[in-house]
């Protein structure tokens, strides 16, 4: 089984502990991990901001990069969701464009080969108990991408409920957008804000000490309103709860 | 707040004083969350929820499909009802059509059921210039009609108003109009509906002209149907002599049996109610039973111009219940005056931009109004992919080049020419991991951001360069 990590360009460059979280854990569990270096970004940011024809060069290039691999697996629900529910329509509107059937046939090809981690997990490998060990009381942010677009359903709690000494704590209002959605943050940071401001402080009334998400863009925003306020709460991507184990610790 | 939607700022600006106005915001997170609860449950109790949604949606997209032909139809069954039907390609053709029918029956006031269509043209304003009182009868409305004010919320108007401001405007306001309120009138719910019961009977006994909207007009027979939960709908459409309907083109149906997905789909996603308490339904004129002179007003304004866009077009599906509103985060927060529109929340988002154009500064800035986290899409009973148009209308926003996105579109194309090199990104990367130490904490460009959020610490290493170290 040949994977390939689709580690996501805010990861990256701004939290690589997720993706060599990721690494560590697929390893643990027998993966054998590869990273093209050609990857860069999905082109999210770009196309939620209304310049479609400018991802269009990225779709090509996650098509090129990734090709030949049997699974491709990423820490972000935004960016899985962005593959497969965008690179379809990208590509219907530039065939309609008369622009050819190029990016169909990436799309078509990449789709059912990308995965967000949890989903990797579950329906791939068939695991729930990843063998991890994380002695703290957390709560669980689903991102709306995570919620809605890919379905992750329980997953991501099935993983957590079997992480060793790890305490899970019910987040009231789970289901309720953060407030990052990308480039809103930027356009209306006023409304951005009160929406984050919210869900820290729902998180902050379930008294764990670990925020964790599945998407590095919301720990980024939720993360920067608690650093701010200086409250006393962790923001975590999930990769990295579950890559520590008893006999070796991750965080 | 008062007047008009006109010339209203863009989003941003408009959602930042609902952002500071902690009442407002209390006001409207009660409600959302109370309505948003009891939806659920409602919808939770129909096993076939999705096969009804999905019903509804096939219903409006075969009628959007064959419009013409069906309204067509709509207007020979009306015609052959007794009814008359005229047709408005904008709002001031439909308010001069409205006016010269209330004039012509010599009337200078009339009563009105809620209804959106007339909002949107501004029919009250068009015909206060021509000297004709228009007097809203829900209740919702009757509170923003009283307190100057604009409606927030498709289905409650007034929701951005608690009991006691409720109370101010009914002792300070009704008086001007008609019945006045009792001077020791409270806050208590029952007081404030007796005081707009006993305000309102008089207009209805009095009316020769009633003026409605639609929820739906049967093309088969000619019908039109009104869902509403207070009966002063009921009242205005049976005991005026005169009725003028004004509705949308999009809000035909092509058969009877079709309006039983509605019937189920409608109540509960609107008010939670498992059926709406009063469904008016009237064909054309019946002697002695209800208005002997009724005539249709079939509305484009934008309609056909929105029914061109292929993406867009889904918009017309909405049905106004109002429930993508009740689940939507950002409006919790922006409240409903900040979309410039008598459509807020997230269809007001893509309706608006589509109906009226995206030339205006509010106009533009609307399909940005969203975070994109899909809960409208959700809860949509008719399924309208709202996340889904506001990207496509962005696009459209983006391209006209418009205040900002000039520059933005080269920053777009920038990062994507250099995400499209992984060098020149491993590089960048490198180069501000290299400098994190001297970083600002404010960096050009992110004022907005950091206002409320620290910037994250860029790492020592990226994940690349980490990698590749680790010798792989």
């Amino acid at each position: 089984m040949r994977v390939a990590l689709f580690v996501t360009c805010v990861n990256d460059a701004v939290y690589p502990a997720t993706g060599i979280a990721t690494v560590r854990l697929l390893e643990r569990l027998g993966v054998e991990v590869d990273f093209p270096p050609g990857q860069t970004c999905c082109g999210q940011a770009q196309f939620n901001t209304g310049y479609r024809r400018e991802t269009e060069p990225l779709v090509r290039r996650m098509g090129a990069v990734f090709e030949g691999y049997d699974h491709v697996v990423t820490p972000s629900g935004s960016c899985a969701a962005m593959v497969r529910d965008n690179y379809p329509r990208i590509a219907r509107k530039a065939a309609a464009e008369g622009r050819g059937t190029e990016l169909g046939e990436i799309a078509g090809s990449l789709v059912p080969r990308l995965y967000e981690l949890s989903e990797f997990l579950v329906d791939v490998l068939g695991v729930t108990d990843v063998g991890a060990y994380f002695p703290h009381t957390v709560t669980y942010h689903p991102s709306c991408h995570g919620l809605r677009t890919l379905g992750l359903g329980e997953r991501p709690r099935r993983l957590l409920e079997a992480v060793k000494g790890l305490e899970l704590r019910e987040l009231p209002g789970a289901e309720e957008c953060c407030g990052f959605g990308g480039t809103f943050a930027l356009k209306n940071p006023d409304v951005s804000a009160a929406m984050g401001t919210d869900k820290v402080n729902s998180a902050l009334t379930t008294g764990a000490e670990v925020l964790c998400g599945a998407d590095s863009s919301c720990l980024m925003h939720l993360g920067g309103i608690l650093r701010r306020r200086g409250d006393d709460l962790r923001p975590l991507h999930l990769a990295e709860i579950l890559a520590g184990t008893e006999a070796e610790p991750y965080v | 707040m008062s007047g008009t939607f006109v010339g209203m700022p863009a989003f941003p600006e408009a959602a930042r004083d609902a952002v500071g106005n902690t009442t407002l915001r209390a006001n409207l997170r009660h409600a959302t969350h109370t309505i948003r609860d009891k939806r659920a449950k409602a919808v939770a109790e129909l096993a076939d929820w999705q096969q009804l949604r999905e019903a509804g949606k096939q219903i409006k997209n075969h009628t959007l499909r064959h419009l013409e032909r069906y309204l067509v139809q709509l207007e020979e069954s009306v015609v052959r009802a007794g009814g008359t039907v005229h047709w408005a390609a904008d709002a001031d053709e439909a308010n001069r059509i409205v006016a010269d029918l209330v004039k012509a029956t010599g009337e200078r006031e009339v009563v009105k059921v809620k209804s959106m269509a007339t909002q949107e043209i501004g029919l009250n304003e068009a015909l206060a210039a021509e000297g004709i009182s228009a007097y809203e009868t829900d209740l919702a409305e009757l509170i923003v009609q009283l307190g100057r004010d604009l409606p927030s919320h498709i289905l409650v108007p007034a929701i951005h108003r608690n009991r006691g401001e409720i109370r101010d405007i009914f002792r300070e306001e009704m008086g001007k109009w008609g019945r006045a309120a009792p001077d020791a009138l409270t806050d208590s719910p029952a007081e404030l509906a007796e005081a707009a019961r006993l305000h309102l009977r008089e207009k209805f006994l009095r009316a020769k002209v009633g003026v409605s909207g639609a929820n739906f007009m049967v093309a088969e027979t000619g019908t039109l149907v009104v869902f509403e939960s207070e009966g002063n709908g009921r009242m205005c459409l049976t005991l005026p002599e005169t009725l003028i309907s004004v509705v949308g083109i999009e809000k035909v149906i092509p058969t009877w049996q079709d309006l039983e997905v509605f019937l189920q789909t409608l109540p509960r996603s609107s008010t939670a109610e498992r059926m709406n308490p009063y469904t008016s339904m009237w064909t054309g004129t019946t002697d002695g039973d209800g208005p002997s002179v009724f005539h249709l007003v079939l509305l484009d304004n934008g309609r056909t111009d929105t029914l061109a866009d292929e993406v867009g077009r889904q918009a017309l599906r909405c049905i106004r219940c109002s429930a993508c509103l009740n689940v939507c985060p950002v409006y919790e927060r922006a409240g409903g005056h900040a979309y410039g529109s008598v459509y807020p929340g997230p269809i007001g988002a893509i309706l608006s931009p589509q109906l009226r154009g995206t030339e205006s500064e509010i106009d533009a800035s609307l399909p940005y109004a969203s975070s994109l986290c899909g809960a409208c899409y959700e809860v949509c009973p008719v399924a309208i992919d709202i996340p889904e148009v506001l990207v496509h209308l962005r696009e459209r926003v983006a391209d006209r080049g418009g205040k900002g996105h000039r520059l933005e579109k080269a920053a777009m194309k920038a990062a994507s020419w250099a995400m499209d090199r992984p060098g020149v990104m491993a590089a960048a990367e490198r180069a501000a991991t290299r400098t994190r130490r001297l970083h600002p904490k404010k960096v050009p460009g992110t004022g907005a951001w950091t206002d409320s959020r620290a910037l994250p610490e860029l790492p020592e290493k990226s994940f690349r360069d980490w990698w590749k170290g680790e010798g792989r």
